[in-house]
């Protein structure tokens, strides 16, 4: 028998930076807050030996303990599906402040394109241009409504850039100048402007000097140490959960933070949640949280996965194309990328920050014409310089056997002797892209597993080759002696590790029928829920998603307050 | 305690090859009785020359500090042997610097199998185990370790089927050959795959090679000497924008006794 505390306003699921910033805003506002979230207490002294590569990025020190819950993954409803064993393709953030404490902090914001991808598309292309299973849709906002809301992130984050000149339009300046420029990326932005194309100061949360947040949250500027994604910052440099809207939340004495606290189940009744079910993960109880407001803001899959365990909201079904829970799952095209290698020049690739970088949108969204092209859309390029750790990166010229000798040598060689520019390919939705719950697999609770069913179609392939060859286009400008540069894309695998920007299933839209939550990210089927992160995201753009999934939160809480007041549908 | 056990205690430096067969057939892991036979006879029969065993005791060399990290945790001594050879081909010495065997990597390696690793503490590895198709990763119920001892005791089976002698008395020619038939799968083995053993093999040594100091490991930081990197340095501030420059490197024992 479940034990049940006393009733609070709200409870936030998951105290990542959706939640944490909802959490800031709400307490700010007098609400009282629960934060549930099923890892540890995380703080910035507990990084004091994080330059450890070994056990951060490739024993996955931050992540979610896989033995304890995975997903499983199959290419098509063909095959079965069978769970991700080992760490791979994404990395499950664990813990207080979630993935974003591992985060490498690039802060880009999303192209207008991207919010009104399908009528754009149309209006341009006409009808045909969009494949008949390809389900991309607006966002049910525009890149002008939210933009005030990117705008508050960047300020609480303390975002380090120059503006985007093929960008949307900024109501002001980034917080804070620039990173630092490194001899390649100087190289970068030479050959790039030779290109005739756009170069920009990749946008960073990695602090370019010290900066006090109009919260008064006061944090240090970046060293540049080479440690950022799979680690914590040991300065508390970049930006995270922990070191900027949790204290706030904590400050005005209104919310509870319970880590080691799994939610299982959103308790609802006659369309409305009545709190949430959870599981004391140290004792195995489970406890029973009432709240007013039900804030879900844990990872894409865990979103969705709590949705349909609680059978909250019409499940997708990829046969009818109806339901809408675990529909239009996306993820990034991130391996068009090139490498170049340098016979005569070293470079200090072992130091850098997460989001030291240049980047161009020259072929981002619909920044090129498409009219002869058999795909849409496109992803930001960039050189990145965040610090090449020598276990994972040796990298060199295609023809070297991968072992032995020639290997060895050409590997020690080339180590500070390569600059790769990648590119980061937007992912659009598709009818039998979708996740819902596993049939056979089960997690330590006996709750059956998330399945993804996804693979990369057509539209991939060619952006893939096509980002490829841009990117060494770029890459031979700059002067390297080889260029080695993607040329098939292939089928997608869950081993290799690609990227952690997974999006769905939950996703924001004008309506009903075709989305789950409206541009609040409240839930259409039930008002007092409310469901934050990329899980809204229609299909996925050519960048990173946390300054969006940032602006959401900050659009949410916006919306909980407004809900608090008057109740009902806000859209 | 199973008397088999107590007799794998490599306390003597010789082996008996009686109970050292007992103690295979009894883990489960005879793999038909010719080859391993053969197998035994030469671990048994031939100490390998040039050897390396493992902890050098220190009569006469003063006050230099006994390092007691080497000794082995999981490892038997012929496993420690063939993993140090093996390790070796893949990232061997030259003129740029030191190869696996002067890395540490076997100690490494054996380290990593005796913790959480070997025992995949953190991956999922609840039934039902099916055949999955290539993109769908490792679908075996089997841990590293095990892993690991089939492996090597493959990789021996096959070195006494094709030179009919020891992996590790092979020249080094040899030894490639018999690692380029397990990285192409041309050695087909019932229990696991051939390949992923070897790539498991590969980047284990590459982790060696490359990790901090405190792992085992990249013996003095020689590894990152090497390739100029740094280690662990809590700034590059005054370099980023500089060209390439070369600087001392520093382990995370450093940085513990600095702080």
């Amino acid at each position: 028998m479940a034990k049940t505390l006393p009733k609070t306003d709200v409870v936030i699921v998951g105290v990542g930076w959706a939640g944490g910033i909802i959490a800031a805003e709400l307490t700010k506002a007098g609400l009282n807050v629960v934060g549930l979230e099923r890892g540890k207490e995380r703080k910035t002294e507990d990084y004091f030996m994080v330059h450890d590569e070994l056990r951060y990025a490739l024993r996955y020190e931050m992540m979610q303990d896989l033995s304890k819950e995975t997903i499983t993954f199959r290419s098509n409803e063909k095959v079965r599906a069978l769970p991700m064993r080992q760490y791979g393709s994404f990395l499950i953030g664990d813990g207080l402040g979630g993935s974003g404490v591992h985060w490498n902090g690039q802060t880009y914001r999303f192209l207008p394109y991207d919010f009104e991808i399908r009528s754009k598309t149309i209006e341009k292309y006409g009808k045909n241009k969009i494949p008949a299973d390809m389900t991309i849709q607006d966002w049910g906002i525009t890149y002008d409504e939210i933009e005030p809301y990117y705008d508050k992130f960047e300020k609480t984050a303390g975002i380090s850039g120059e503006p985007n000149p093929l960008g949307g339009k900024r109501s002001s300046e980034y917080p804070t100048p620039p990173m630092k420029k490194s001899p390649a990326m100087k190289m970068f932005v030479d050959a790039a402007t030779r290109l005739k194309l756009n170069p920009y100061m990749m946008p960073s949360a990695n602090l370019s000097e010290n900066y006090t947040n109009p919260d008064g949250i006061a944090r240090a500027a970046c060293q540049y140490c080479g440690y950022c994604e799979r680690f914590g910052c040991e300065y508390g440099a970049k930006a995270d959960p922990v070191v900027t809207v949790i204290p706030v939340a904590n400050k005005t004495g209104k919310f509870e933070i319970r880590t080691h606290s799994n939610v299982r189940r959103v308790l609802h009744k006659g369309g409305k949640a009545t709190g949430v079910m959870y599981t004391d993960v140290t004792t195995g109880e489970e406890i029973v949280q009432p709240a007013d407001i039900v804030v879900l803001t844990s990872y894409v899959f865990n979103n969705a996965r709590l949705l349909l365990l609680s059978q909250l909201g019409k499940a997708y079904d990829p046969v009818t194309g109806t339901g809408v829970i675990g529909r239009n799952y996306a993820y990034q095209v991130a391996k068009g990328s090139a490498i170049g290698f340098f016979e005569n020049q070293q470079f200090n690739n072992f130091a850098g920050a997460g989001s030291l970088g240049v980047s161009l949108d020259d072929y981002n969204g619909d920044n090129f014409d498409h009219s002869d092209l058999n795909f849409i859309h496109g992803g930001v390029i960039a050189i990145g310089q965040s610090g090449s750790r020598p276990i994972q990166n040796n990298p060199v010229p295609s023809g070297t056997a991968s072992w032995g000798t020639e290997f060895k040598s050409k590997s020690v060689h080339y180590a500070n002797r390569t600059l790769g520019v990648g590119a980061q390919g937007s992912s659009m939705s598709f009818k039998h892209h979708f996740i819902d719950l596993d049939t056979s697999y089960k997690d330590v609770y006996g709750d059956p597993l998330l399945r993804i069913t996804f693979d990369f179609e057509d539209q991939d392939r060619e952006l893939a080759k096509f980002m490829a060859e841009r990117c060494s286009q770029i890459v031979k400008e700059m002067g390297a002696d080889k260029v080695d540069y993607l040329k098939e894309l292939g089928p997608y695998d869950i081993m290799t590790y690609q990227s952690t920007h997974n999006t769905g299933g939950v996703i924001m839209g004008a309506q009903p029928g075709t989305s789950a939550v409206n541009t609040y990210s409240q839930m259409w089927d039930a008002d007092n829920v409310f469901v934050v992160g990329a899980s809204s995201f229609p299909q996925n753009a050519g960048y990173n998603p946390t300054n969006t999934v940032g602006a959401l939160a900050y659009r949410a809480a916006e919306g909980i307050l407004k809900y608090r007041e008057k109740g009902g549908l806000l859209v | 305690m199973d008397p088999s056990d107590k007799q794998q205690e490599p306390s003597k430096g010789t082996v008996d090859g009686n109970s050292r067969r007992k103690f295979l057939v009894n883990s489960g892991y005879a793999l038909g009785g010719l080859v391993v036979g053969g197998a035994l006879g030469s671990l048994i029969k031939k100490k390998p020359a040039a050897e390396t065993a493992p902890p050098k005791t220190n009569e006469g060399a003063a006050a230099e500090p006994k390092n007691y990290n080497r000794a082995l945790m999981f490892f038997t001594q012929e496993q420690f042997r063939i993993v140090e050879s093996a390790t070796e081909r893949i990232f061997p010495e030259d003129e740029a610097g030191p190869g696996a065997k002067a890395l540490g990597v076997a100690f490494f390696i054996d380290h990593q199998l005796a913790g959480d690793w070997g025992f995949n503490g953190r991956d999922y590895m609840s039934p039902p185990f099916f055949t999955g198709e290539m993109t769908q990763g490792y679908q075996g119920r089997l841990k590293r370790r095990e892993l690991f001892e089939i492996g090597l005791r493959e990789l021996e089976n096959y070195s006494m089927t094709k030179f009919q002698d020891s992996f590790v008395t092979l020249t080094g020619e040899q030894q490639d050959e018999l690692l380029k038939g397990f990285e192409s799968d041309e050695v087909k083995l019932t229990t696991i795959s051939a390949s992923s053993f070897f790539r498991m093999l590969r980047s284990s040594t590459l982790e060696g090679a490359y990790s901090d100091p405190l792992y085992g490991g990249n013996m003095d930081m020689n590894g990152w000497k090497m390739r100029g990197y740094p280690g662990n340095q809590m700034s590059y501030l005054s370099i980023i924008e500089k060209d390439y420059t070369k600087l001392d490197p520093s382990s995370l024992q450093d940085h513990l006794v600095s702080h």
